[in-house]
């Protein structure tokens, strides 16, 4: 039962730099945490680290990247998608933090 | 037999076998359940940024990261001991990768723990799922429902880990399914990955 992934022999040595990559970009959230910004600011900035962590990590750790393009495909746009149309509902809650609820 | 029934059979049998991107079917399995959670995980950090969002007087509880920090640093490490595992296992050294596993699942009984620990610390303070001395009661019931989903994948993945290296050293299981379940493993630690900046860091007490 031998995969792609399984085929390409690969050292610790990547991990081990990917681990300490993850770990530092965790650690850069604590430094945003920190920070003398408004909410929104910190709220994108987290966002964007966030991202770049999962992205390594997937890719990486979970051995995404070599997987074949196919699916490698099917997973990042199909789960992109959804993620993006669960997006709709944020002006709502705008609407509702400055109008309390009863403007429309 | 007509030649169209045999080229159907021969079509229908090939549907059957082919593995679809030539991953092996536990492992594709593995990755749709890991898509499926994902919406899981989205949604419900969707629901809490909406309530959070909305609500003018949420409150910021946390004044130390350094129980947070901690917890982070650990699930991390967890998932490289996971990787070093799956190497082990792939390598057939089945002591190892059985040890490396055990490490894992250590790694993830000391993060539930500390989690634990802090949730008791919470409902010491006087936090409950509808209220809270800080501010909107809603925050009690978001903070337990998405933490609370979190810390039972992780429990589910210490027994999953348990059950796979034992099974794996007593020659039932293979490295393919090690490989497996450290996939569910760098997931659980993924989800934290955004547990912790929207959940802890941005409710941190300035």
């Amino acid at each position: 039962m031998t995969t792609i992934a399984e085929e390409k022999h690969e050292g610790m040595g990547k991990y081990l730099i990917v681990y300490l990559c993850i770990l530092a970009l965790a650690g850069l959230q604590f430094v945003i945490a920190y920070q003398n910004i408004s909410a929104s600011q910190m709220f994108r900035r987290m966002l964007s680290v966030s991202l770049i962590e999962a992205g390594v990590a997937v890719m990486f750790f979970m051995h995404l990247w070599s997987e074949k393009r196919g699916f490698l495909l099917f997973v990042v746009v199909f789960t992109i998608f959804v993620l993006l149309s669960m997006q709709f509902g944020w002006t709502d809650s705008f609407r509702l933090v400055h109008c309390g609820g009863y403007c429309s | 037999m007509s030649q169209a029934d045999i080229t159907m059979q021969g079509h229908s049998a090939g549907m059957l076998t082919d593995r679809p991107f030539a991953i092996p079917t536990k492992k594709l399995a593995m990755w749709l359940f890991i898509i499926a959670d994902t919406m899981t995980f989205a949604a419900c950090l969707v629901a809490y940024g909406f309530l959070r969002n909305g609500t003018p007087n949420w409150p910021r509880p946390f004044h130390s990261i350094v129980n947070v920090a901690v917890m982070t640093f650990i699930l991390l490490t967890s998932s490289l001991t996971m990787l070093v595992g799956v190497q082990t296992a792939k390598r057939g050294d089945k002591a190892g990768a059985f040890r490396w596993t055990m490490i894992t699942a250590l790694c993830g009984i000391v993060f539930a723990v500390l989690h634990i620990r802090e949730w008791l610390g919470l409902i010491g303070e006087g936090m409950t799922l509808f209220k809270n001395p800080w501010g909107t009661g809603l925050f009690g019931a978001a903070f337990f429902s998405v933490t609370g989903l979190h810390i039972t994948h992780v429990l589910c993945g210490v027994i999953a880990l348990i059950i796979v290296g034992l099974r794996y050293k007593g020659g039932r299981y293979h490295a393919d399914d090690i490989e497996v379940v450290g996939l569910y493993w760098h997931f659980v630690d993924l989800v934290w990955m955004f547990v912790v900046p929207f959940v802890y860091l941005l409710n941190l007490a300035h």
